[in-house]
């Protein structure tokens, strides 16, 4: 069968692989290039823990299929942190306890991150919807929510 | 997914060829939300994927003349990103982002949400309200047909073999004209409507009801325009009296199904309180206008 051979940007690096017209965003992160922080929950859409960030807007990577990506950026949970600084919704997560099992967390990481780019000064309110995407099983989301919001006070504030 | 191919032409006629080679086993691929759920539950074993969103026409918003075309791979997002239209059609852009989570609106499309035929489907009620058609390109050409024409049972459209949705038209607004969506769920937000109903206004000088079109979604087996609601509304003002009227034209539309999420008793009661609400909030938005 015909591999399709994609170029495309993760992380800010050229990266170029080969995949099959029907493996997804999710397979071809996590099978073909090994990037496993990016985690399969439902395979659906529903649950938003494979969220990743392709050219701006936040998305399921189990919806995306990887021969759509020619030519995109793509962010994952593995380009979050600066090295070994943590972004500081990371930060803000561990100060919190906003996890407990942790497959949840990078989608929510991202998608909180994507958030944040649009929204830097949500309400409670807000950051729930903007979540609504992402289930977590474990933690109940107030801490979840409450890491959220002291990350963008954090942001916000000037450096 | 083994014999599964991807293709990704640059043209509507190079679409349209490669669909009706592929015949039933060829499937029209924009957002994904759908069609990927439903490959991934085996529920549908295409043998060819046509990605729409290399056609120029399919990614953008245009204002002409008499209209506003929507391209079928135009995003949730990048609808409400639209002031525009935004303001133009409130009510259809409202329908839209209540479908999914903020990841789902950043793939799935309004012409996907059409041409996936749910009866439940957000944006339909909300569009056929809005008098909007879309554009169909196939093998004998381009046509046009209203949006109460698509679905045809659950699931089905009426689209034709090599056929596939090019853009969405929604027409221009005179002054006091207003739309609005509401739809009852369960829950507050990720949800599948119980009932939903899309109103849109035109309101005469003097603040009577120039023109009015109500549509329901979710109460039969595919989106419905309530053609009584019209006859109730046009000539008046909103009243106690024409507000009771159009409760029980919605509820007597109403041939729901009996599950989980809703009886049928619910779903006819709740039709009737919806559309008074959403008339209500049409209404406002045409005398703001």
């Amino acid at each position: 069968m015909a591999r399709h051979l994609i170029t495309t940007t993760i992380n800010g690096d050229e990266v170029e692989f080969a995949c099959q017209p029907g493996q997804t965003l999710l397979e071809v992160l996590r099978t073909e290039l090994g990037m496993n922080g990016t985690k399969n929950g439902c395979g659906s859409g529903d649950c938003g823990s494979c969220t990743v960030i392709v050219n701006d807007r936040p998305i399921n990577a189990c919806l995306v299929l990887g021969v759509e990506l020619e030519g995109a950026q793509v962010e994952t949970i593995e380009g979050m942190a600066d090295g070994t600084e943590l972004h500081p919704l990371q930060q803000k997560f561990l100060d919190h306890a906003a996890l407990q099992c942790g497959i949840c967390t990078p989608g929510i990481l991202n998608m909180a991150k994507a958030f944040l780019a649009k929204n830097p000064d949500p309400t409670e309110s807000e950051v729930r919807f903007g979540l609504a995407g992402n289930l977590c099983r474990c933690t109940g989301y107030d801490k979840i929510v409450r890491a959220v919001l002291d990350a963008a006070q954090e942001m916000r504030a000037p450096k | 997914m083994a014999d599964l191919k991807y293709e990704s032409p640059t043209t509507t006629e190079a679409a349209v060829a490669l669909l009706a080679a592929g015949g039933e086993m060829a499937r029209v691929f924009a957002g994904g939300t759908d069609l990927l759920v439903q490959m991934h539950e085996e529920m549908i074993e295409p043998t060819l994927l046509v990605d729409i969103k290399s056609i120029k026409e399919t990614r953008e918003i245009t204002f002409e003349a008499d209209y506003v075309r929507i391209g079928a791979a135009v995003t949730g997002a990048e609808l409400g990103e639209n002031d525009k239209l935004v303001a133009m059609w409130p009510g259809v852009v409202e329908a839209v982002e209540l479908i999914g989570s903020y990841q789902v609106q950043g793939r799935a499309t309004i012409a996907g949400n059409l041409c996936n035929a749910s009866p439940a489907a957000d944006s339909v009620p909300a569009m056929i309200a809005a008098g909007a058609s879309v554009c169909i390109a196939g093998p004998t050409g381009t046509h046009e047909i209203p949006v109460e024409q698509m679905a045809v049972s659950p699931g089905k459209t009426s689209l034709a073999q090599g056929e596939f949705v090019t853009s969405i038209l929604l027409p221009n607004r005179p002054s006091n004209a207003g739309d609005a969506y509401l739809r009852f769920i369960p829950r507050t937000e990720m949800d599948i409507a119980v009932v939903g109903v899309g109103v849109s206004i035109e309101l005469n000088a003097d603040g009577t009801c120039a023109s009015a079109r109500l549509s329901l979604g979710a109460v039969s087996a595919t989106a419905q325009l309530v053609k009584a609601a019209s006859g109730i509304l046009v000539g008046n003002k909103l009243d106690d009296t024409v507000l009771e009227a159009l409760a029980s034209a919605a509820s007597d539309a109403c041939s729901p199904i009996d599950d989980k999420r809703g009886t049928i008793e619910f779903r006819t009661k709740v039709a009737g309180v919806l559309a008074c609400r959403a008339t209500k909030i049409a209404w406002q938005r045409a005398e703001k206008n």
